[in-house]
This record gives C-alpha cells, sequence and structure tokens, in this order.
C-alpha cells in the first residue's frame, strides 16, 4: 500500500469508510443473530443506516466541493429518509398480518431459529 | 487510495454476502424480506465504492441513486401487499 498518499482529507475519508464497514459488519452479523423478527429490523434499520451515512460522508469528504460531492448529497439525504421507512413499513405489515412477538412466556411461536 | 477504496469494496462484498443465510434459512417470509433489504441497501454504498475504483463517480452516483429508489420502492410495494387483510400469510414456510 505504497500508493496511499498521505494528507489530512485522506486519513479523514480512511476513518469515516472504516468506522462505517465496522456498523454495516455490526448490522449483518445481527440479522444472522437476533432471536426474533422484530429485534432483526432493528439491526438493519438503525446500524445499516449509521454504516452507510459515514460511508458516504467519507466519500464526500474525499470528493471535494463538485457536483458529484452534491449528488452524494442527495444518496445521502434518500438513504436517510429511506431505510428506516422500509423497515418500519416491512415490520407494520408483520404485525398486521398477525406475527407475534417473541415474549417469555411464548415459547411455541414458529419465529425463533 | 485506489487500493484503500478496492480493498474496502472486497470487505464490503463479504460482509453482503451475509444476510443471504437469513434469506435462505428465514422462519417467515417477513425475514427474507428483511434480509433482501439489507442486501440492497448496502448494496448502494458498494456501487459508490466501485465508482471510485473505476475512477468514474460521475457515472456511477446516477445508478446509485437509480438503484436505491428502486430498491426502495419495491420494499413498500411488498410490505404493503404483505399488510392488506386479503393476503393469507402462512408463518411458516
Amino acid at each position: 500500500m505504497s500508493d496511499l498518499m498521505i494528507d489530512f482529507t485522506s486519513i479523514l475519508t480512511i476513518i469515516f469508510v472504516v468506522a462505517g464497514i465496522f456498523f454495516l459488519l455490526v448490522g449483518s452479523v445481527g440479522i444472522i443473530r437476533l432471536p426474533d423478527f422484530y429485534s432483526r429490523t432493528h439491526a438493519t434499520s438503525k446500524s445499516d443506516t449509521l454504516g452507510m451515512i459515514l460511508i458516504i460522508v467519507g466519500l464526500i469528504i474525499f470528493e471535494g466541493m463538485t457536483i458529484n460531492s452534491g449528488k452524494l448529497g442527495f444518496v445521502l439525504l434518500f438513504i436517510l429518509l429511506a431505510n428506516p421507512i422500509g423497515a418500519h413499513a416491512l415490520a407494520r405489515a408483520a404485525y398486521n398480518s398477525g406475527l407475534k412477538p417473541m415474549f417469555p412466556d411464548n415459547k411455541n411461536d414458529k419465529t425463533e431459529g | 487510495m485506489d487500493s484503500f477504496f478496492l480493498y474496502s469494496a472486497v470487505i464490503l462484498t463479504i460482509i453482503i454476502a451475509v444476510p443471504a443465510y437469513r434469506v435462505m434459512k428465514g422462519p417467515t417470509v417477513f425475514d427474507r424480506l428483511v434480509g433482501t433489504n439489507a442486501i440492497a441497501t448496502k448494496t448502494i454504498v458498494l456501487i459508490c465504492l466501485i465508482g471510485y475504483v473505476f475512477d468514474r463517480i460521475d457515472m456511477f452516483v446516477d445508478i446509485t441513486l437509480a438503484y436505491a429508489i428502486l430498491g426502495f420502492i419495491g420494499s413498500l410495494t411488498i410490505a404493503k401487499y404483505f399488510s392488506s387483510e386479503k393476503t393469507d400469510v402462512r408463518f411458516d414456510d
């Protein structure tokens, strides 16, 4: 990695992108490990949104003040609105169609897996 | 800086492959939908990083916007379909 240009914006970009990849990894592990559908929606809405915001902010810092930076800002705004709305819509659909949450006295549900 | 974006894209591809387990194994249909939603939203970031790897971010950012809107519309449509009362959802498929 000798062509890694060391200046301030590159270091800031590397910090943001690595932090974002860490949060995306946390979201993926949460989708695998959490026990219930309603708790899996937490992993896919909050942690993934934070990771994507960090990565795209890092790319905006690397880009500078150009037109592509503005387009990346629009992508960031859209993700910030759309990802929690999608997760909320899925959870609402599951609740309306009768999927029960996992409680400690609800042993015989079929949502665990 | 190119190699950094390349390695980030490779690691992000491995991370994207993880929720496919939930899509294949998920007990209910909503678990599969959450898995596909997670894959689609992480792919947005992957397309941005690929744009920096190929040094054509002016082309790839438009693809990113279109892909984000398509994934969001698809997710909302499937959620509205399953939310209607006429649809009979089996939870053990």
